[in-house]
């Protein structure tokens, strides 16, 4: 008898291949028989050579990576309505690869003994499993028919130079912008720039004949060839030249050089005579080929759901690997990937502010704090935000901060959905305390200023981090310059900062050894975050301040302008600067590699020369700990 | 009467007996061998005496895995009526689903549970709910341990004095953090999932070691 949770599990199935070609009675009674498995974050769903299972999975929330046992290569990545595991039940084989829970993932385990008679009867079912162990997917980001039942991948690889990549099938966009031969050349720009695409098909009767793109609007148009008022046919390429749809990558990289075009044109058959069914542009094969900033830039721009900015994210998470595997410079790594956080921020903003009903009342900024705010956000972290909106009249406020909250509310939901966990301190924008009007943001950091309690110091040194990721500027500078002002009034408030700075655990204990964490569920790891990273973010961000210094966020920088500003202690903040990034470097690696933020470390996992890396550290962090005492009189406190 | 009398003790029905008989065996140190009962009632309203159940539904929950089939949902026949919390509930004085009488609904519940652990939110609302039921039937209270999502949820937040800390977290607000459909509120058995869920997220973010840390 069919109940509450197996309606809703037939409910989801129904809109994945294969169960969407079920009868319903058929997908109730199956939905019926399944087992949901929470997985956490990083648990083993099946590993290699394991004997199959009685049931195979299909992601339901989160996500499922496969890959080969012992190596930190993910060949693909599940996520929801996907199905995986189920190609050796069928073959009776052992698993060809490990699967794991990339995050915390809800799975439905489907007995393959109920699934199986299904599959033998229901001839559309079948055929769309041979079609997708046919097509061994290797690249899990660009592909249409990206992986669905694989059993295996072969020894495939997300970064090219693969012979099976190669002949994949690729992706090219089905929707089609088009335009008739006689419309004007202005409204031809029109629409390329509001679709935001690079090229338009020109049709006549239902059938392609021409095709303009950026280039014929630069060299035909921009130089005064033609007029805008002229028609699109003036300035079409033409005859076009066109495929059939299905090709591979390799066929379209081939044709594009042959031709020497950027843009090629998919019909039915293969002809110009047929209907259009897609175009397949440069952009299109670099997406395909793999993960390049400036592509992964271009797609986020692009994305106009959070779903899409998730796979994306997936993209950058193997750039950030690939980077740390090649040894690039951890400054510039830094730079790019939160240039890419940051974009996926802003695009996740403006999604939201898409959705919203109306317009925003007055004009707002969106801060991230932390370590967002210092550009030090290489991992998926919390998400630590705030919104300042323009000063409104009194009896407008409310209303006002209402409408931001929701934004901001939804904007968090958003960078949740595409992989930042939520601040468990609640400091996010939803929040009532962290979206404020300008004047009220004034009053609330003169306040901390004012009354530089434990907690007040520990607000201001999230706060005093921000970054402006979206909207407008001036009111971010404005808020700096009063804070910069207060702080001059009362100089005490950076004894207060610098004794919250010297708070942090000492990280090595008498006999220069490791002290780990005491209880709690982090027992015997080593803090790495609380114990190290902390007290050099925090220096840095007391001493800047004391500079009067706003603009500069990312504490390595901070310290390099510091031994620009105090050349006396020039060797000491390169010191700083150079362990602060050497300590992110190895909070990066060690959050790669389990999957995690990276803080807590495991320390007999770590070999003799990462200690002694790790050790050194130490020392520069005692060494900025003492100039502070100094410089702020942090022992004259009464605490 | 003497307040110590033992109350007619011989003529409590079999089912109670077997019930009972499952509390001699100690639950199982380790979590994963442990299974939770995790279940929502559907009421017509909020007091114990003059409210009634509508439904209970129940889940199994063990070693993170949910058996769909093995659920549990009983529609209860009603007397006692409200037409206002039908409304949210849907669930109609003479619904097309099958309903039991109440002691039938609370024998299939005793054979379901067993001696595990029952979890749920605001947990002593439902467990109230089905004692003041036992007792109308001549049968004493529920003999299990209880779990409540809330306060999982709230050992899960972060000891703070910045954080305030809201004093009710409602099932709704839950979900919103978790993330979990909220396609199926207000019926027992869907609200019984979600808590499921929502607790083994809160479980995660604990990761307690042993049975009696989760139950302290």
């Amino acid at each position: 008898m069919k109940n509450t949770i197996s309606e809703r599990i037939a409910d989801f199935l129904k809109n994945y291949p294969p169960f969407n070609a079920m009868e319903p009675k058929q997908l109730e009674q199956l939905a019926l028989e399944v087992t949901i498995i929470h997985k956490e974050t990083n648990t083993v769903v099946f590993s290699q050579n394991e004997s199959p299972h009685s049931h195979f999975y299909v992601v339901n929330k989160g996500a499922v990576s496969l890959s080969k046992a012992g190596s930190s290569q993910i060949l693909d990545i599940c996520d929801e309505g996907d199905v995986f595991g189920l190609r050796p039940l069928l073959a009776n084989e052992s698993y060809k690869l490990e699967a794991k829970a990339y995050e915390e993932t809800i799975l439905y385990a489907i007995p393959i003994s109920d699934f199986k008679p299904l599959a033998l009867e229901n001839k559309r079912i079948g055929n769309f499993l041979i079609e997708s162990f046919a097509s061994n997917t290797g690249n899990p980001y660009s592909i249409k028919h990206r992986g669905k039942l694989y059993g295996e991948s072969g020894d495939s690889n997300q970064y090219s130079s693969d012979k099976i990549l190669d002949l994949q099938p690729i992706k090219y966009s089905t929707d089609l912008i088009t335009c008739k031969k006689g419309t004007k050349i202005k409204t031809v720009a029109d629409k390329m720039t509001k679709h935001n695409i690079s090229c338009i098909l020109v049709m006549k009767d239902e059938l392609p004949v021409g095709i303009i793109t950026d280039k014929d609007l630069r060299k035909k148009v921009a130089t005064g060839l033609f007029p805008i008022t002229a028609t699109a046919k003036s300035i079409m390429t033409s005859p076009l030249i066109t495929y059939p749809k299905g090709l591979t990558l390799a066929q379209s990289q081939m044709a594009m050089m042959k031709s020497d075009i950027s843009h090629l044109v998919l019909t039915e058959d293969g002809t110009s005579d047929t209907k259009a069914v897609g175009i397949l542009s440069k952009h299109d094969i670099m997406v395909a080929v793999g993960n390049n900033p400036a592509v992964l830039l271009r797609a986020i721009k692009r994305a106009t759901k959070y779903k899409r900015l998730r796979n994306i994210r997936h993209g950058i998470m193997n750039l950030l690997r690939g980077y740390l595997e090649q040894n690039i410079p951890l400054g510039l790594v830094a730079k790019i990937i939160s240039e890419l956080n940051d974009a996926s921020t802003k695009q996740v903003i403006k999604i939201a502010l898409s959705k919203m009903e109306t317009e925003p009342p007055v004009p707002f900024t969106w801060l991230s704090m932390g370590s967002q705010g210092r550009g030090e956000q290489l991992l998926n972290t919390d998400q630590d935000n705030a919104i300042i909106f323009a000063d409104v009249p009194k009896e407008q406020l409310e209303g006002t901060q209402n409408y931001f909250l929701t934004l901001g509310e939804r904007i968090s939901k958003g960078l949740n959905t595409i992989g930042f966990e939520y601040c468990p301190a609640d400091m996010m924008a939803s929040n009532p305390a962290w979206c404020h009007s300008l004047s009220e943001w004034k009053k609330v950091t003169r306040h901390w200023i004012h009354n530089p309690g434990p907690d007040e110091i520990l607000l201001s040194s999230i706060f005093f981090d921000y970054n402006v990721t979206f909207g407008e500027k001036s009111l971010a500078d404005e808020l700096s310059q009063d804070i910069f002002d207060s702080v001059q009034g009362y100089p005490q408030f950076f004894t207060h900062l610098a004794s919250g700075a010297l708070q942090n655990p000492s990280p090595s204990g008498f006999f220069r050894d490791f002290l780990v964490e005491q209880d709690g569920e982090h027992k015997d790891f080593f803090d790495l975050k609380l114990r190290v990273l902390m007290p050099i973010i925090d220096a840095a961000r007391v001493l800047i301040l004391s500079h009067s210094i706003k603009s500069i966020n990312n504490t390595a920088e901070r310290y390099e302008k510091l031994a620009e500003l105090e050349p006396n202690n020039k060797e000491l903040y390169l010191a700083c600067s150079y362990a602060s990034k050497a300590l992110l470097k190895f909070r990066t690696r060690q959050g790669l590699l389990h999957n995690d933020s990276g803080r807590f470390i495991a320390l007999d996992k770590l070999n003799k020369e990462e200690k002694i890396k790790l050790k050194r550290t130490f020392k520069t962090v005692k060494e900025i700990q003492s100039l502070l005492e100094i410089r702020f009189q942090v022992k004259n406190l009464l605490r | 009467m003497w307040p110590f009398t033992k109350k007619r003790p011989l003529e409590l029905p079999d089912f109670w007996w077997e019930y009972e008989a499952y509390f001699k065996e100690p639950l199982p140190d380790d979590i994963g061998e442990n299974t939770f009962v995790v279940l929502d009632t559907e009421t017509t309203g909020f007091s114990l005496t003059r409210d009634r159940m509508l439904c209970i539904g129940a889940l199994k929950l063990k070693d993170n895995s949910i058996v769909v089939k093995d659920s549990f949902e009983v529609y209860v026949e009603q007397e006692h009526y409200d037409s206002e919390s039908a409304e949210i509930h849907g669930i109609l004085k003479k619904s097309k689903k099958d309903s039991v009488t109440e002691l039938e609904a609370l024998k299939q519940f005793l054979v379901y549970v067993k001696n595990h652990v029952l979890v749920g939110h605001h947990v002593m609302f439902d467990i109230n709910m089905i004692n003041a039921a036992l007792k109308r039937n001549g049968l004493p209270k529920l003999k299990n341990k209880t779990l409540d999502t809330e306060s999982l949820y709230i050992r899960t937040l972060l000891i703070s004095t910045l954080v305030q800390k809201k004093e009710r977290y409602s099932l709704d607000d839950l979900a919103k953090k978790y993330s979990i459909s909220r396609k199926d509120r207000h019926t027992a058995l869907g609200d019984a999932f979600i808590t499921a869920i929502a607790f083994l997220r809160s479980v995660e973010k604990l990761k307690p070691k042993k049975i009696k840390d989760l139950l302290r």
